[in-house]
């Protein structure tokens, strides 16, 4: 009888031990890290199926805008080329629209100011947990995308943004991004170049960002510069759909 | 003969059999405690819930504080796992503060050592899955194990519902309730009920496990929902019912050490009220009554 009471001490104790150690390796196992990521597609379709295309994040009012927005991920781009935009006032940026449509566009900054503008009060998540709320102001995506007409094929838009990934400033890894057709035509997805009524500043994104407000930040992409329309994410970059994707984040930012 | 009497040993007194969970020296049966479902769903929330208390500190080490309202005041943190470092940037020290009193935890919240080395994390890599801070494996646990939770609890809650086992074995009964202060003077001296009486459960283990059931798991799964963007759009009133989003995010935290100290209570009572009878019970469904089998 103590033995087997013994046995079930070493019986919980190795449990345990091999429990971790298993958790560890099966981290490791593509057919596991394969399940996970059919999870992420359960998750994406449960929230499609309660969210739908059109649900609203949140507007807040402008007593609840946080003092100071933390800035997160790329501060500065520092590269030769943003150094000369920032010194022109960034006169010369352009946001162009190209891929699977009909009207290629290649916008400046001006050009964004003209359009109609929506101003949103919203909360920013990060995905390591913190929120932030403030106000930011540009036109809808969807009227730019309108205006370059998608062809039917198109599924996702890409962006591309002017803000190397590694410390060496290697253009071959430049941040990018990637979201639904349906969720870059939401009513609230904008090319922000206003926070908090100032003009947006270069630790936030200048000249322009994406807002996309049922998402969380690494789905918002700063320093914006292209916009292409595909209908597969295959063979772009790490072929996640994004930088933090092809580091092992889900495509899927919605929670 | 004198070697054959050394070799029987000694008997062993009544109280120590229970409370190493053997098999009583006197008359006993066995009697069938758990039906399979509720063995089934006991064990796979228990992996669950492990694996999504060490998965969420983990992903609670890419911020390792709390806040109240829908932002995050930085400032004023109702709970942070910090840490100091020396003019080399070396860690030196771990400290947890809460509300803006500051504890000296090093070693263990704030900073804890990997490989001998003393390194700023919130929570130590022992009690975090994966081991080292990584917040998109960590997601993906986290996610993964919440789905099942939630099949294995609407399962869980369907059955319990239909067969009756929730209105049979769970609801306190007034007799329960009448019963209850005679119950923690029992159980704070540390007398469980045996014979039986152990074929129930007692008023306090229904009043645990249904807080558990119908209070704790529908929480701590809405705050974990409030914290998503896209939830919230769809469902506007989650947020609202806790104050914010940073606020969900807190109460989640909270919930999730709830669940770990009614983990610490059960496991402190299973081995105070026989260990092996009570864990036989819960894999093979049987459990040891002391005495004669009356029905």
């Amino acid at each position: 009888m103590i033995d087997r009471r013994t046995l079930l001490g070493r019986v919980l104790a190795g449990a345990s031990t091999t429990l971790l150690a298993g958790c560890y390796d099966l981290a490791e196992k593509p057919w596991f890290t394969g399940l996970l990521s059919q999870v992420e597609g359960l998750t994406r379709e449960a929230q499609h199926l309660f969210a739908g295309p059109h649900t609203l994040a949140k507007e807040f009012t402008k007593a609840d805008i946080a003092p100071v927005f933390r800035a997160n991920g790329t501060l500065d781009p520092g590269t030769p080329e943003y150094k000369a935009h920032e010194a022109s006032g960034f006169r010369d940026w352009r946001v162009t629209v190209s891929g699977l449509v009909d009207h290629p566009l290649s916008l400046s900054m001006d050009r964004i100011r003209a359009m109609p503008q929506r101003t949103q009060i919203t909360r920013h998540d990060c995905v390591e947990g913190w929120s932030c709320i403030g106000e930011w102001s540009g036109p809808q995506l969807a009227l730019i995308l309108a205006a370059a007409s998608p062809k039917a094929n198109a599924r996702y838009a890409m962006f591309y943004c002017a803000d190397p990934m590694t410390a060496e400033g290697d253009p071959t890894h430049m941040y990018y991004e990637s979201l639904e057709l349906s969720e870059a035509v939401h009513p609230q997805t904008i090319l922000a170049h206003r926070l908090n009524g100032k003009t947006l500043d270069v630790a936030h994104g200048a000249p322009v960002r994406l807002r996309a407000e049922r998402q969380l930040g690494y789905k918002q992409p700063k320093y914006l510069q292209r916009i292409v329309l595909v209908d597969s994410l295959d063979g772009i970059g790490g072929g996640k759909g994004g930088y933090w994707e092809d580091q092992g984040y889900t495509w899927y930012g919605g929670i | 003969m004198t070697a054959d009497i050394a070799r029987i040993p000694p008997p062993v007194p009544e109280g120590v059999r229970t409370a190493l969970g053997l098999t009583p020296s006197g008359p006993h049966y066995f009697f069938y405690r758990h039906r399979a479902w509720v063995r089934a769903a006991h064990w796979i929330n228990a992996l669950c819930l492990a694996i999504l208390l060490m998965s969420g500190l983990n992903i609670f080490n890419a911020h390792p504080a709390l806040y109240w309202g829908s932002g995050s005041n930085f400032d004023h943190p109702a709970l942070m796992l910090g840490a100091y470092a020396d003019e080399f940037g070396m860690t030196t020290q771990g400290v947890t503060v809460i509300g803006g009193h500051q504890f000296d935890t090093t070693g263990v919240l704030g900073a804890s050592r990997i490989d001998g080395q003393l390194v700023a994390r919130g929570f130590p890599s022992w009690a975090t899955l994966p081991g080292p801070n990584w917040l998109a494996m960590a997601r993906q646990w986290h996610f993964a194990f919440a789905w099942l939770l939630v099949f294995n609890a609407a399962l869980f809650v369907a059955y319990g519902l239909w067969s009756r086992h929730f209105a049979r074995d769970l609801a306190p009964t007034r007799r329960d309730i009448a019963h209850l202060p005679r119950e923690i003077a029992d159980h704070a001296r540390l007398k469980f009920p045996h014979g039986e009486s152990a074929k129930r459960y007692n008023v306090l283990q229904k009043l645990a496990y249904c807080l558990v059931i119908f209070v704790l798991g529908p929480l701590i799964v809405m705050t974990g929902l409030a914290m998503s963007p896209t939830m919230d759009s769809a469902f506007p009133i989650l947020p609202w019912l806790f104050g914010g989003r940073q606020s969900a995010r807190t109460i989640h935290f909270l919930c999730a050490f709830s669940f770990f100290g009614f983990f610490i209570v059960h496991i402190v009572m299973v081995m105070l009220s026989g260990s092996w009878n009570n864990l036989r019970s819960m894999i093979t469904g049987w459990y040891v009554i002391r005495g004669t089998r009356h029905d």
